[in-house]
């Protein structure tokens, strides 16, 4: 089953690397990961997807709490949780394809941020399965280019993480 | 006062209370080096390769239970250190190492002797840590302590420029640390306590399960105190031995791959099982799947929330320290009224007897060449039983383990997890330097001991009146055992052609050799070494029957109940 590990941890130089590191010594899956400081600049926020049955995530979790940079550990996917994705994505858009893609983006509710004679570049934010919608009603000898940020998640309501 | 980064690293040490540090110098380190040389709070051991400095370290915390300390140079001295500092982290060895890096400036640069320790080591330590300024220093050294000793022990890393070692600040001990990011548990929860008491008084078939955590954790006294208030049987991973008496008739012997029938047997077949400090590994209950076959209730007592339900699905989960949490159940014990069920457990002993009956560590007395299981007797005997074993890997340190009866913990030093070959010689150096009058042998084989014999210089150099047994059988023995049950007997490479002379090579290196080659002759000479050459690091060659395997055995990926007998 898909999860999404929260966790929060000393922002030391080299934390994402033993996050990352034991992921992949220990084989475990991992779909996306995303970190950046909090607002308390000490502590970085990281959201990370992964796919692994109960065992596996149960151990997941222990190991991450185990690391000694590693503050707290949250799977979010234990309670109602928001999950929000970034996607940038340049396509191509001449002639009548112009107003469609417009149409398009407006439709998933994006933004074109950048436009050339020949492209334009959209920004849209939404759970990993909307910028998959999208990208499926786009004719995919359209798309140039795509980047996606991954995943970031945050409990629903009076659910906090913080220390 | 202002120190200097090397002053600061040395006053730490001595502060800490450090009294052995094992070390090989090396430009990145030189200012340490110049600090260590000025002062007598501490011993700098001089190994000759820094994989024994670590083996070394790392024995010492064994046997004493303090963290072992080790200092290396910067690049091919740092990656020296990484085999030992991962033993030490598979066996959970409380240890500090400090590695010497190049110059801040120059880190990333691909400059001479730079590696990046804190990259090479994260997956193998429990922690590590790149010192970048020298204010930073001394605080780093105290937390390195900290976490090296508590929680589930480890090995630290304290990687430290040579810049830094110049810098100067003021230097302040920290009296304590105090971590928003680690805070072990020690104390289990009292609900899961409760319930591990009913469960024990409940059991038909009761076992106890012990494992190196008994020894790390200090809780020997209260694994025995348990085991005979309950009458239970009981059995011992590799790590745990000397954990419970192994002379002790509810002693089962050790389990596993190599362990007896009546240990697998019991494990395999018990209603209620109670792990304490031990892990399921895979060299201890073979295949999960045919564990899992026959239903028990398993009660884990562990410090590290990691190693419970990893391998096998418990159904009292206890994280926390595991002689606190034992005194808590042994309390609640004493308390309940209900005693265990007398007739069940009657049956149960007798089943085990059964098992037991089948003696399942015999082997042919009456050869005429060495046995390698009959020195080992030999030795428990000369030694009654008192001597700190340390061994390399191999078929010597599945005998040592199965025939040296071990009483006490911390006797048995060897390298459980990784299975390092070449640990057994600095160990026993790092043993008979903490406890100078203490019986000391290193069982090891001929493989082994060859991949750190270079020690035999340090020993000479400290007078370690160490005895090193070697059961020399010419071949890489388990290599071979697995040739011979797997491989239809293709000994691809595990016949070692032109062994030096052992005798004078131990002689090369000032020490007394002895080979000895006949079964009679077998108590003599060990006698001798522990006697006659008391005070000198004696060198027995024990010329042992070369198609010894060991027994029993449980193949790779089977279960239990699937052992090989003689």
């Amino acid at each position: 089953m898909r999860h999404i590990i929260s966790l929060l941890m000393e922002n030391e130089s080299g934390a994402l690397s033993r996050v990352a590191g034991l992921f992949s010594a220990r084989a475990y899956n991992i779909e996306s990961l995303t970190v950046a400081p909090t607002e308390d600049a000490t502590l970085s926020r990281m959201t990370i997807v992964t796919r692994g049955s109960t065992d596996v995530i149960e151990q997941i979790t222990k190991q991450l709490n185990k690391l000694i940079d590693v503050v707290k550990v949250q799977d979010l996917t234990d309670g109602s949780h928001i999950e929000r994705e970034m996607m940038l994505v340049k396509v191509r858009a001449v002639g009548d394809q112009r107003e469609e893609m417009k149409r398009l983006t407006d439709i998933f509710r994006g933004r074109i941020l950048d436009v050339s004679d020949k492209t334009y570049t959209i920004e849209l934010t939404g759970p990993g399965s909307k910028l998959d919608a999208f990208l499926a009603a786009v004719d995919p000898s359209n798309i140039l280019e795509t980047v996606r940020t991954g995943a970031s998640g945050i409990g629903r309501g009076d659910r906090i993480m913080k220390i | 006062m202002e120190l200097t980064g090397a002053e600061i690293v040395v006053s730490c040490l001595r502060d800490e209370g450090v009294k052995h540090l094992f070390g090989y110098p090396g430009g990145a380190v030189l200012n340490i080096y110049d600090e260590i040389y000025k002062q007598t709070a501490f011993k700098h051991i001089l190994v000759r390769h820094e994989q024994a400095a670590v083996h070394a370290a790392d024995a010492y915390a064994r046997a004493t239970g303090q963290v072992g300390v080790a200092i290396v140079t910067s690049g091919p001295g740092a990656t020296n250190a990484v085999t030992g500092i991962a033993t030490a982290y598979m066996d959970s060895i409380p240890m500090v190492v400090i590695s010497g890096q190049v110059p801040t400036p120059a880190i990333g640069q691909d400059a001479f002797q730079e590696v990046d320790m804190v990259g090479i080591t994260r997956p193998c330590v429990k922690h590590n840590f790149l010192v970048r300024d020298v204010r930073d220093l001394a605080a780093t050294i105290k937390k390195a302590f900290y976490i090296a000793a508590t929680g589930r022990p480890g090995p630290v890393v304290v990687d430290i420029p040579k810049d830094v070692t110049q810098h100067r600040c003021h230097y302040d001990y920290p009296l304590s640390v105090s971590m928003r990011s680690y805070n072990p548990t020690s104390k289990g929860h009292s609900g899961q306590i409760k319930k591990a008491a009913q469960m024990l008084l409940e059991a038909k078939r009761p076992m106890i399960y012990t494992g190196g955590g008994v020894v790390l954790g200090n809780a020997a006294a209260q694994v025995i105190e348990l085991v005979r208030l309950l009458g239970y049987p009981t059995t011992s991973t590799l790590m745990g031995l000397g954990g419970y008496p192994s002379p002790d008739p509810l002693f089962l012997g050790m389990l596993g791959m190599h362990g007896t029938i009546e240990a697998n047997m019991a494990m395999q077949h018990c209603d209620v099982l109670l792990a304490v400090g031990a892990r399921f590994d895979d060299r201890v209950i073979g295949n999960p799947k045919h564990f899992a076959k026959e239903a028990r209730r398993i009660i884990h007592i562990d410090v590290d929330p990691s190693s419970i339900s990893k391998r096998v699905r418990v159904d009292v989960p206890i994280v926390g320290d595991v002689a606190q949490v034992l005194d808590e159940v042994i309390k609640l014990l004493h308390a309940d009224a209900t005693q265990p069920d007398t007739q069940s457990l009657q049956a149960w002993w007798a089943q085990i007897e059964l098992w037991r009956a089948q003696d399942c560590l015999k082997y042919d007395r009456t050869a005429a060449v060495i046995k390698p299981q009959f020195v080992i007797e030999k030795l428990y005997e000369v030694t009654q039983g008192d001597a700190y074993v340390t061994s390399d890997v191999g078929q010597h340190q599945m005998w040592a383990a199965q025939y040296y009866q071990f009483d006490k913990p911390r006797r048995w030093i060897n390298s459980g997890g990784l299975g390092t070959m070449g640990f057994g010689l600095p160990a026993a150096m790092g043993v008979q330097l903490a406890f100078p009058d203490a019986m000391v042998a290193c069982v090891t084989g001929e493989g082994s001991i060859q991949m750190n014999i270079q020690e035999l210089s340090t020993c000479k150099e400290w007078n370690l009146p160490l005895k090193v047994i070697l059961l020399n059988n010419g071949y890489l023995g388990m290599v071979r055992q697995w040739q011979e049950f797997f491989y239809e007997e293709r000994y691809a490479e595990s016949y070692m052609n032109s062994l030096p002379d052992f005798v004078k090579l131990a002689e090369a290196y000032g020490h007394v050799g002895i080979t000895i080659d006949k079964p009679e002759d077998v108590e003599p000479a060990l006698r001798d070494a522990f006697g006659k050459y008391k005070d000198r690091l004696v060198f027995l060659n024990f010329l042992t029957d070369p198609r010894e395997n060991v027994f029993p055995m449980i193949p790779a990926g089977k279960g239990l109940s699937e052992m090989i007998l003689l």
